[in-house]
């Protein structure tokens, strides 16, 4: 009898702890559910519902609109032009980070200096990073003004003739804007890169020179191969990134001038901010969102394919 | 039998003039900034350029510390930046045990969303955070920036402190459940403590992406008394004027907590860095 109900409650009491073992994960999870849940998921499904709805947020009874305001984002020349200068700014803007962060990790990865020597060159390479967006747009401002410091250098060189309008042309903005995302962001690749060289160990140079490779194979076969992880995900992740991209484009010209630096963020951001027109901003919002999911996938099939 | 010290010491040169180059690409802006911030405002377009003022002055810091609204820009930045950075840590923490140390049927599919949202565009969110913000009367309030700041800072907290806690053995908190401890206890006794390195590193970072916010505290505050450093700086420009040596003098302000905490805690901040990028 005592035997057979203790069994019983120590199975009860199994029962009652693997229950308990069940629920405790999404216990420890309920806060970031909740979270998520109220920051991420109602507001996708809102700015979805919004944008096929008229005079959402101004009107207290928005009617529905089908898809019209996707047919006028489409059909509208200056969403053709953000779409433009939003893939020129990000592709050059990786590529550039890729070629100085890989130069750079690689210059302070050489056996030549002391370490002291080394890691104030390391300091100096990632002070780019600690700048907020909006204090390197006001930085740059200062500097390519037509009367600052680059344009005395450029003149003084006899480099150019006239003082340059850099971000006050149509012809010279994108470029200037897409040079200062590059200084800003290559830091982030050159310690990922560089943290990515310590790792290589050196008998791999090594055995590549007793086989006869001369510098620039054992750059490609040893280097490069290694690092091939960390490049391509970096590259989708600052890819994602610079897509997104706002304070640094909205500070330094506010997408002007007429449109010539017009991304995607800063077309959304004023067709809901300037114009008022929260469902067409709505509609832009998820063709951004559709895009960047796009690649998000592309990164998470990348991260597993890797594991 | 010389050729080789030879070609060494040119080695060594050509890699001490690229470094150089690079120093002087990445460092002269800062410098300038530096340079321009202990300038009164007229001499800042001045031809020919001078490095060194003759009217060399803290006018520009003085001013922004004798200025209470622009202290309070300050003010404002560190307190939702320490807000968000302990209210992530703590929700991230708990959310990292959870899904380090159980089995569960929604780890997966929650993994992939924790990883996906990260992906998400803030301009997506902007409009219908406009609008619940203004529904839910939070409008131009601290509340409204600590709780908006946390969608972004919370996955990355989460992946880099599960990250961190799957390195640990489980039979560090195994050991306080055969005690008759429960997992709360052995979360908070053994594994925090343990875990200071990678919480720091989460907290720097966390602390970095609130420091740095520019687009939802643009939007979601109006008053000059709510605003946070980044959006000061923007202030400065003046409708008349632009207060070039004063933005310069913010902007170093500005950068200072972000830049201390890199010199002093570089080990961190790197590993903060990688994490995202490089699987162990």
């Amino acid at each position: 009898m005592i035997t057979n109900s203790s069994i019983a409650n120590k199975s009860k009491k199994s029962t009652l702890q693997s229950a308990k073992k069940k629920l405790s994960p999404y216990v420890y999870l309920s806060p970031t559910i909740i979270l998520m849940t109220v920051l991420m998921l109602i507001p996708i499904v809102m700015v979805i519902l919004y944008s096929f709805k008229d005079n959402v947020i101004m009107n207290k009874n928005p009617v529905f609109a089908g898809i019209k305001h996707y047919v006028d984002i489409i059909k509208d020349g200056t969403f053709h032009q953000a779409i433009y200068n939003t893939l020129y700014f990000t592709v050059m803007s990786v590529i550039f980070h890729f070629v100085l962060g890989l130069s750079f990790a690689m210059l302070l990865n050489t056996k030549v200096l002391k370490p002291a020597t080394k890691s104030l060159f390391r300091v100096i390479y990632v002070l780019p990073w600690v700048f907020t967006a909006t204090i390197i747009a006001i930085l740059w401002r200062l500097m390519l003004n037509p009367n600052g410091i680059i344009n005395y250098m450029l003149t003084t060189a006899n480099i150019v003739s006239n003082k340059i309008e850099w971000l006050s042309s149509t012809q010279f903005a994108l470029h200037a804007l897409t040079y200062i995302n590059i200084w800003s962001g290559y830091p982030f690749f050159m310690i990922s890169l560089l943290a990515g060289l310590q790792g290589i160990p050196a008998e791999l140079y090594e055995a590549a020179t007793i086989d006869g490779a001369n510098t620039v194979q054992s750059f490609r076969y040893v280097t490069v191969a290694k690092l091939k992880p960390i490049i391509v995900s970096m590259a989708m992740l600052d890819f994602i990134w610079t897509v997104q991209q706002f304070p640094l484009v909205w500070m330094t010209t506010g997408g002007g001038p007429i449109h010539a630096t017009e991304m995607l963020s800063t077309y959304t951001y004023k067709l809901a901010f300037s114009s008022y027109n929260f469902s067409q901003a709505s509609a832009s919002a998820v063709i951004v969102l559709i895009l960047s999911m796009c690649m998000a996938l592309f990164y998470v099939k990348n991260q597993k394919a890797g594991d | 039998m010389s050729s080789k010290p030879f070609k060494q010491i040119i080695t060594k040169v050509l890699i001490v003039i690229a470094l150089l180059i690079g120093a002087v690409y990445a460092g002269f802006p800062v410098l300038w900034m530096v340079v321009c911030s202990f300038k009164p405002n007229p001499e800042i377009f001045a031809y020919p350029p001078s490095f060194i003022s003759e009217t060399f002055s803290f006018d520009a810091y003085k001013a922004i510390f004798m200025d209470s609204a622009k202290v309070r820009f300050f003010i404002n930045s560190y307190l939702v930046s320490l807000l968000v950075t302990v209210l992530t840590l703590f929700v991230g923490i708990l959310a990292a045990y959870g899904i380090s140390r159980y089995e569960f049927k929604l780890k997966k599919p929650l993994n992939m969303l924790i990883i996906n949202v990260q992906a998400v565009p803030p301009i997506t969110l902007l409009i219908p955070y406009f609008s619940l913000i203004v529904a839910l009367r939070l409008y131009n309030t601290y509340f409204a920036l600590i709780f908006t700041y946390m969608v972004f800072t919370l996955p990355y907290a989460i992946i880099m402190m599960t990250g961190y806690f799957n390195t640990l053995p489980k039979e560090l908190d195994e050991s306080v459940l055969v005690n008759g401890g429960n997992s709360f206890i052995s979360l908070w006794k053994v594994l925090v403590p343990i875990s200071i390195p990678g919480i720091v590193s989460t907290g720097i970072y966390t602390f970095m992406q609130a420091w740095n916010e520019y687009l939802f505290a643009l939007t979601l505050t109006k008053t000059n008394e709510m605003r946070t450093v980044p959006i000061g700086i923007q202030l400065l420009m003046g409708q008349h004027s632009y207060e070039w040596n004063q933005m310069m003098a913010m902007s170093i302000l500005g950068c200072l907590p972000v830049l201390i905490l890199f010199l002093f805690l570089q080990r961190y901040f790197i590993a903060g860095m990688t994490a995202g990028a490089i699987k162990s």
